[in-house]
């Protein structure tokens, strides 16, 4: 990045913090033409996440903590946190006692500041009748089901969300290598880089990859103000955006929002690395399988059922 | 001299029939509504359009898809006359490579505005951005239709040029660039096969006879429609274009429907007899599946009108009647259009890796954009044409009409 674009964004905070102060809680369209334009001329040529050195990445995360605090109205803290050493992060989910409540699929809304309206969602429930034998390949699958009440009589419930594989066929299509797989196993976008050609929808197997169709559209009051650039900051119009693991969270040691979320304790994860955790318990003391295993995508997403076949969930 | 040529390039493209300027008037007329409509798509973004994440591909990729077998189709008149030395097709040989220019700079055209995010399209620019070559194969495609595009440009241009100074183009330095035409066109077509084929998450597509269907179809639709081009052409201009060039690509056009045909039998074969849980997409196009059937009589519509044609071309003294002929071309055209358009990119999507079934047909928006981008294909052709014929008679420049090039 030429010194003289830095000089123009670093006077650019300055008076967007003079702004924000003055008109704190306004609406950002009340910003001068001329603020918006150097901002949208900056975003223009910025270069891909990889390349940016320590510097630009301050000031980029210093520039979009401006920028939101204004748009939404409260303290936002942009990070970039690399990934742990030695960790992979594995994910597995207990299908006989998920009961389809979805509010792992809310929380996720919530948490990863995705728009409502166009409406977006990263993790999909999806429902099937029991003794259908046509499910291991989710052809006969229900996503708009909308009973009184869940889980069903006669149903079960597979939410499926990204599966972070360990060869995705994701980003082996990607023309401009928007999107990778970080050392911590996460697969992720860079929202300032992908040019939205949706090719990486077209070789996803599992339905993970959600492009943003419109402008989004993000409450103020629900607005998570903990973000991560790789992550849950709000997306752009006409980019392709996926489940991270919650990068902002996971990478600060903690749990992902779905599964704080699940009421019935169906979604475990952890650190595939660490021989003591919760995810390594469930691989080494569970029948686990993995979804479309006949693909070879080596997915870290893996199912289980705890209680066996025939036992009521 | 250059002056001159300019000269008369431009009187030739500003002066015409009646027809003509009528002609170049509608098709900027519709030119020009389709751009008022990329605007509305560029302010609201792809959500303007009847896309979403179940059917991420749709409209505009189909008609990319089916123009890149009509880019590629020029290779029949290249093959003839400059390996074969079939001498009629001398005279309309670079007419098909204009149409192969037209139809490259449609499918760039659709591929932008499909583009999400069109505005970063440097990123794709080798050292400035990263070119994800040769790991992603839509790279091979920008590589092989841009070298496509350049080619059959500067073949046209050094060809033209040549001919107004009364020279022969079928010179030793421009030869290598010809024979070179030939695989990058089969290169165009096979790139934009592997593009859906290389897709293990969509059964439909994931079958390696894609290629050489797409391949045995452009050289089905592309000749078919110089063919009807080319009746308009020895009508309405002084170009002489012989009966036998005609009946040659007639002839080229039946053999290439029947591989075609037979290919198309292989797959409905391999998808039916070994009845997988991949027969779904298959049975959403050919039967309808769980009550979605609005691709079903479009598909039948194709597979009919493209066996019709065949039988009128199979039969040499039918498809040599002129009137046959058309009506062959013309159902040709539509059954291929229809086949692989909306029949090869829709039912990719449906059902979705999911299991569900969004049914997609584009809205007014993209039809009026889409035939926007026609228009624009259109003129680029008609121009070109209209050049290209003025010198070749000698009209302009130094041409001799009655010699072979």
């Amino acid at each position: 990045m030429s010194d003289d674009i830095k000089g123009k964004e670093k006077s650019l905070i300055t008076r967007r913090k003079f702004l924000a102060g003055l008109t704190a809680g306004a609406a950002a369209s009340a910003l001068p033409a001329g603020e918006a334009g150097a901002y949208a001329f900056e975003e223009l040529f910025r270069q891909h996440y990889k390349r940016l050195d320590a510097d630009d990445l301050k000031d980029i995360l210093a520039k979009l903590e401006e920028e939101l605090s204004f748009k939404y109205g409260k303290e936002v803290h942009a990070k970039a946190t690399p990934p742990m050493d030695n960790t992979v992060f594995g994910y597995a989910l207990d299908l006989s006692r998920c009961i389809g409540c979805r509010r792992c699929v809310y929380a996720c809304v919530k948490e990863n500041n995705l728009s409502r309206d166009p409406q977006i969602q990263w993790i999909k429930v999806l429902e099937f009748q029991k003794g259908n034998n046509k499910w291991q390949g989710l052809e006969h699958s229900n996503r708009y089901y909308e009973p009184e009440q869940v889980p069903e009589k006669g149903r079960f419930y597979v939410p499926v969300q990204c599966q972070q594989c360990k060869k995705p066929a994701c980003v082996k299509v990607c023309p401009v290598q928007a999107t990778w797989q970080e050392p911590d196993g996460i697969v992720v976008v860079d929202y300032n880089w992908c040019i939205g050609c949706r090719f990486c929808m077209a070789a996803c197997p599992y339905g993970a990859r959600s492009f943003t169709w419109g402008k989004p559209s993000i409450p103020k009051e629900e607005f998570n103000p903990e973000i991560h650039y790789l992550g849950n900051r709000p997306q752009y119009k006409g980019v392709v955006g996926k489940c991270t693991f919650c990068i902002q969270r996971s990478r600060a040691g903690r749990y992902t929002a779905c599964v704080e979320a699940c009421p019935v304790g169906a979604r475990k994860f952890g650190n595939l690395m660490d021989p003591n955790s919760e995810i390594r318990y469930v691989l080494e003391n569970m029948k686990v399988f993995r979804l479309k295993e006949e693909l070879d995508t080596n997915p870290k997403f893996f199912y289980f059922f705890s209680m066996g076949t025939g036992v009521k969930s | 001299m250059a002056i001159d040529a300019i000269n008369g390039i431009i009187r030739t493209v500003v002066t015409g029939s009646k027809e003509y300027k009528a002609w170049v008037g509608f098709l900027t007329l519709l030119a020009l509504v389709g751009i008022a409509f990329v605007f509305r798509q560029i302010d609201q973004g792809l959500i303007a359009t009847n896309m979403r994440d179940d059917v991420s591909w749709g409209w505009y990729i189909a008609n990319f898809t089916f123009l890149v077998g009509v880019a590629a189709a020029a290779v029949v008149l290249v093959i003839p006359y400059y390996i074969y030395d079939f001498k009629p097709i001398g005279e309309i040989v670079l007419i098909g490579e204009i149409m192969a220019v037209a139809a490259v700079s449609m499918c760039l055209m659709f591929i932008v505005l499909d583009m999400g995010s069109a505005e970063r399209f440097w990123h794709l620019i080798p050292m400035i951005g990263i070119f994800n070559f040769p790991q992603s194969i839509l790279t091979w495609d920008v590589v092989v239709l841009n070298m496509y595009l350049v080619l059959n440009l500067s073949l046209v241009i050094y060809a033209l040029s040549k001919t107004y100074a009364g020279k022969s183009y079928k010179t030793k330095l421009i030869m290598p660039f010809i024979f070179f035409s030939v695989p990058a066109a089969i290169s165009i077509h096979t790139v934009t096969a592997f593009l859906y084929l290389g897709a293990p998450s969509r059964p439909f597509w994931n079958t390696a006879v894609l290629a050489p269907r797409f391949i045995a179809s452009a050289f089905c639709s592309g000749p078919a429609f110089m063919l009807i081009i080319f009746q308009i052409i020895r009508k309405t201009t002084k170009l002489k274009i012989e009966d036998a060039a005609l009946h040659k690509m007639a002839e080229i056009v039946t053999w290439c429907m029947a591989v075609n045909l037979f290919l198309l039998g292989s797959e409905v074969f391999k998808e039916m007899y070994s009845a997988t849980a991949h027969i779904e997409p298959f049975n959403y196009l050919w039967n309808g599946l769980r009550g979605h059937n609005q691709l079903v009589p479009w598909i039948w519509t194709a597979v009919i009108v493209n066996s019709i044609a065949f039988l009128i071309l199979i039969v040499p003294s039918i498809r040599k009647n002129f009137f046959m002929l058309n009506i062959a071309c013309t159902f040709i055209f539509i059954g291929v259009y229809i086949e692989k358009g909306m029949g090869l990119i829709f039912p990719g999507f449906a059902p979705s890796t999911l299991g569900d079934i969004y049914d997609y047909m584009p809205n007014s928006m993209e039809l009026w954009i889409s035939l926007g981008v026609w228009a624009i294909g259109l003129l680029i052709f008609t121009v070109g044409a209209k050049i290209c014929i003025a010198i070749k008679t000698g009209e302009i420049g130094h041409a001799d009409p009655s010699a072979h090039h």
